[in-house]
């Protein structure tokens, strides 16, 4: 196992991160990708976020939440509808920031309302709740007027770009990096692993999955910003059941609780679908088999919960932060 | 590498055929994929007949289909692949709500786009798109004139699908109609795509409404269910072109459900005209069933391109203005299609009016219409 | 509508949620596992009448004991392969596996079947009745009879039979249960398949009631199901028929009275809000975790 010393892995974030983005730049102004990919840059950024979003509720806090889409929905429709009453007298500099910060805020509060009384429910029946309400939303949006019903809500400018994309996705990756690493994180994981031994222990179970909860559906908000001012149209059944499952096969392919696993299947699930469209049939059978295989594996295999101990422990001895 | 004896000093191989590609998206896959493959089908059935003939203008047509599931990002990145492979004019997509965020890409690159089935006005909303199919406002107005025109009813109720566009873009101008040409809607009622399988209240309502005809501005698969749970109920049922299959839908063992059922569709597969025989025939032969309206849609948008090409007489997709030309050819042609005979305005819809047929023993039979 | 058309309604709806959720509970109630694909089960025994009948020309009986049969194995098989690997596994896994599951039923039968509805076959037809101005369905006074008589059946296994017992145990504390000697993984296999056969008799009255069958059929029916179950109780065999019945006339009420395209969002609501309210249900037990 290769250990990172935290001075290698700072360098390796400043010098990697801008890297990655001059390179496609530099690609983009020689015209060296093809349509399709140029087309691919937004969605993969956005999966990026949505997948290191869930990761923080299912990974870190070992919650299984199947109505993400619905928070990424609810931030899509926030941040547009305040972009089209406001776009006559707002500058985009300033307008697209406070849609983007709108949206994460709006998917956040609907995410604290449902908070309140669900994590008193076991791990089962959050699941069924979080799948109810991104049902409930769904529905609302299309029987709302001012949603733009069956047609949809149309005319958002379009103000997501590659650059932009790429902005909030560092931000959501650094953002992911601290809180793994501070005390709520710590916490977070704690509670995942026994809650019982970590209330114990003196956290605050309740509190500390709300937290996540809040932060994993503002950030999935914000994701959702990007892709109405990317596709310019927004439709009640683009965040649907399948939206949700999709984000979670991510981020359990990812190893839940890996960053870089998430961002690596994230990417991954992006590409794979376009680059083997001749197996679109399959697709969705495809994502199932590798759920259950996953999962299994994760079980049988020594290895892979060993691989897993190694991961955490990564600090130098004794100390506990 | 052979030059041949023109004076042109190309290196060229004699036999290089010119190719036009028509790409095009849709659903092949998710719940809307009988849709997108009818489509699909019905296109390549044209394109394989033109090149039969001789191709066009010296051109051989090939049909690129890429597979969008009615999602507006993957109909973007379907594009996207089609322009690296080459695509010279556009399909558009199937269903209006994936085509929304396409059409702004394809007003970019100025290709002519030519839609068989987004019924959205604003999917034609930019001078480079056309469509093939009514509009939504289009078949809802002409539906609303038609049953008061006809005396069908005089008390009319509306089922539709408030979480499609489709049927509550028809029911919108319906309702508006209706009350313009004095039509009385006594009972509306809706279902979402979240839950299509009971209708049991709706179909109450609408019995207790005393409404004599029930209009089902939506798809057949919902129609048939509505259909079999309605047994009790004493009412004309009349659809637009979504209905369109519900025959096939039902299955001959409750073929009686259908009867008497009333459609406005501009293609019907038993129709007897020579063009329609010959286009269900070699469908049925090729693909082993009966052709649907969105096969038929697909087909004239072949047969259309096919037109404007000749019109706008261009030989080769490398001709200078390409587009513009063939932009400029489609508001100038007249293609007689198997929906219908069309004629294009500047805003891109189509000038062509549907036929109305009852359905009597499991078939189409024309409905003797009086002249408003 | 009158009061008394919704009631009716809400009763003809009840019938088959209380037989979906009839499955559902028990698996829960033993095996303690969501199973998320209860509804694509009922979708495959109601498919497998479908095609076997219209492709094969199976007769109408034969067909059902074929459902049966194909459910019985699937349900089996399932287990064997997704849900005992995860004995030991956090919920979050084995839930995760049953979303696979349900998944992978839904697109192998959309690949091998198409993604069209079809047609239920007409031999199935049970004739309506109008008395008083009331639509009696026929098809839904069988499926109470046939759930009333299952239930019995149910209860008498559960109570009375030496394998209900084990199956109590199981439920109640699953190594201890092992440590008197009591199979444990049989009894789960056992319980899975009783499960499975009361879906396909879901799927059977499902299909009479609708008229069509897709692949897609069975999600919408498993939360349902679910939802009846928990409204009653989960692990409750009588309190899956009270579930049902009441999520049904819930569902007819609110559709009446508020509105019929928000129908389903108030049912996930009254879902939300009884795991909220009563998590445990109207007849079910309070569940103290231990440590």
């Amino acid at each position: 196992m290769l250990r990172f010393s935290k001075q290698m892995k700072r360098w390796f974030a400043w010098i990697l991160l801008p890297g990655i983005y001059i390179v496609v730049l530099l690609l983009l102004q020689e015209k060296l990708l093809s349509r399709h990919t140029q087309s691919l840059l937004v969605p993969l950024c956005m999966n990026i976020i949505l997948a290191l979003s869930l990761n923080i509720v299912v990974g870190m806090l070992g919650e299984l939440s199947l109505g993400h889409a619905g928070f990424m929905s609810i931030g899509a429709y926030a941040g547009s509808l305040f972009s089209l009453q406001t776009q006559e007298y707002l500058p985009t500099l300033l307008r697209y920031p406070l849609a983007i910060l709108l949206g994460a805020l709006v998917a956040g509060f609907f995410a604290g309302v449902l908070s309140v009384p669900v994590f008193r429910l076991k791990g089962d029946y959050l699941a069924i709740v979080t799948l109810a309400f991104g049902e409930i939303v769904r529905s609302l949006i299309i029987n709302f007027a001012w949603t733009g019903g069956a047609a949809g809500l149309k005319g958002t400018p379009r103000d997501t770009t590659f650059t932009t994309a790429y902005l909030l996705t560092v931000f959501v990756w650094l953002l992911s990096q601290k809180i793994y690493h501070s005390r709520l994180g710590l916490e977070m994981r704690a509670v995942r692993d026994n809650a019982i031994a970590a209330e114990a222990c003196g956290i605050d179970v309740i509190n500390r999955k709300r937290a996540g909860f809040i932060l994993a559906a503002a950030i999935a908000g914000s994701a959702g910003v990007l892709y109405s001012h990317y596709y310019t149209i927004l439709t009640a059944g683009v965040f649907d059941y399948n939206r949700s499952i999709e984000i979670l096969v991510m981020v359990v392919l990812g190893g839940m609780g890996s960053m870089i696993g998430s961002v690596i299947s994230a990417m991954t699930l992006t590409i794979a679908p376009e680059a083997l469209r001749f197996l679109n049939d399959y697709r969705m059978l495809i994502y199932s088999l590798l759920l259950i295989t996953a999962m299994i594996g994760r079980q049988s295999r020594i290895f892979g919960q060993l691989q897993q101990r190694l991961k955490e422990v990564k600090r130098p001895h004794g100390a506990i932060e | 590498m052979v030059t041949g004896c023109n004076q042109q000093p190309v290196v060229k191989d004699p036999v290089e055929e010119v190719v036009l590609k028509i790409g095009g998206s849709g659903p092949l896959t998710g719940s809307a994929a009988s849709y997108g493959t009818s489509v699909k089908q019905g296109a390549q059935l044209a394109v394989d007949e033109l090149n039969n003939n001789g191709g066009v203008a010296g051109m051989k047509f090939e049909l690129l289909f890429e597979d969008d599931a009615a999602d507006p990002a993957m109909a973007v990145n379907a594009y996207a692949r089609l322009v690296d492979q080459g695509m010279n004019v556009s399909m558009g997509t199937v269903t209006s709500g994936a085509g929304m965020a396409m059409t702004e890409e394809v007003k970019k690159d100025g290709f002519l786009m030519l839609t068989p089935s987004a019924s959205q006005k604003e999917i034609t909303r930019y001078p480079n798109s056309f469509r093939v199919c009514f509009t939504d406002p289009d078949q809802g107005t002409y539906a609303a004139d038609f049953i008061k025109t006809n005396d069908l009813a005089t008390k009319v109720a509306i089922l539709y699908d408030k979480s499609s566009d489709y049927s509550t873009g028809i029911r919108d101008a319906f309702v508006a109609q209706a009350s313009v040409v004095g039509l009385d809607v006594v009972e509306e009622q809706a279902f979402t795509d979240q839950s299509k399988t009971d209708f049991s209240v709706q179909i109450q309502a609408v019995e207790q409404s005393g409404a004599d005809l029930l209009f089902l501005p939506i798809y057949y698969e919902e129609a048939a269910m509505i259909l079999k749970q309605s047994t009790n109920l004493d009412v004309v049922y009349f659809g637009v072109d979504g209905m369109d299959g519900v025959i096939g839908q039902m299955g001959s063992e409750y073929a009686a459900l259908t009867e008497g059922v009333m459609l406005l569709t501009p293609f019907a597969a038993d129709s007897k005209d020579e063009k329609t025989v010959h286009f269900v025939e070699s469908y049925v032969e090729q693909f082993e069933s009966t052709p649907d309206q969105f096969a038929a849609d697909a087909y004239d948008v072949v047969y259309t391109i096919a037109a404007a090409v000749e019109k706008a007489g261009v030989t080769s997709p490398e001709d200078e203005d390409f587009n513009a030309k063939l932009i400029a050819a489609m508001t100038q042609i007249e293609v007689e299609g198997v929906t219908g005979t069309m004629t294009w305005s500047e805003e891109g819809e189509p000038a062509k009016s549907a036929t109305a047929v009852v359905i009597k023993d499991g078939k189409y039979v024309a409905f003797e219409k009086k002249v408003s | 509508m009158s009061l008394a058309a919704s009631l009716m309604n809400g009763l003809n709806l009840g019938a088959i949620y209380g037989l979906i959720a009839l499955g559902y509970t028990m698996v829960y109630g033993i095996a303690k596992m969501l199973n998320f694909a209860h509804g694509d089960i009922i979708m495959t025994g109601a498919l497998t009448i479908v095609i076997s009948v219209h492709r094969f020309g199976v007769s109408p009986w034969l067909s059902i004991l074929l459902s049966i049969g194909v459910c019985v194995s699937l349900g089996v098989l399932i287990e064997k392969i997704a849900y005992k690997p995860l004995r030991k596994a956090s919920s979050l896994s084995v839930l995760i596996t049953a979303i696979g599951v349900s998944f992978l039923l839904q697109n192998t039968a959309q690949l091998l079947f198409g993604s069209s509805l079809r047609s239920f076959p007409k031999a199935f037809q049970v004739p309506s009745y109008i008395i008083g101005g009331f639509e009696l369905k026929g098809d839904r006074l069988l499926t109470i009879l046939i759930t009333a008589m299952l239930m019995v059946g149910l209860v008498w296994i559960v109570y009375r039979s030496k394998i209900g017992l084990a199956m109590r145990a199981v439920a109640q504390d699953r190594d201890t249960a092992e440590l008197m000697g009591i199979d444990a993984n049989r009894v789960i296999s056992i319980t899975f398949a009783i499960g499975s056969a009361l879906a396909a008799v879901a799927g059977l009255f499902y299909g009479i009631a609708y008229g069509f069958i897709g692949p897609y059929s069975g999600s919408m029916p498993g939360i349902k199901a679910f939802t009846a179950a928990v409204l009653g109780g989960i692990g409750s065999v009588p309190g899956a028929i009270v579930g049902g019945v009441l999520l049904g006339l819930i569902e007819s009420l609110a559709k009446t009275y508020l509105s019929s395209e928000l129908s389903d969002a108030i049912v996930f609501a009254v879902l939300i809000g009884i795991l909220l309210l009563k998590p445990t249900g109207l007849m079910g037990q309070e569940i103290r975790e231990k440590v």
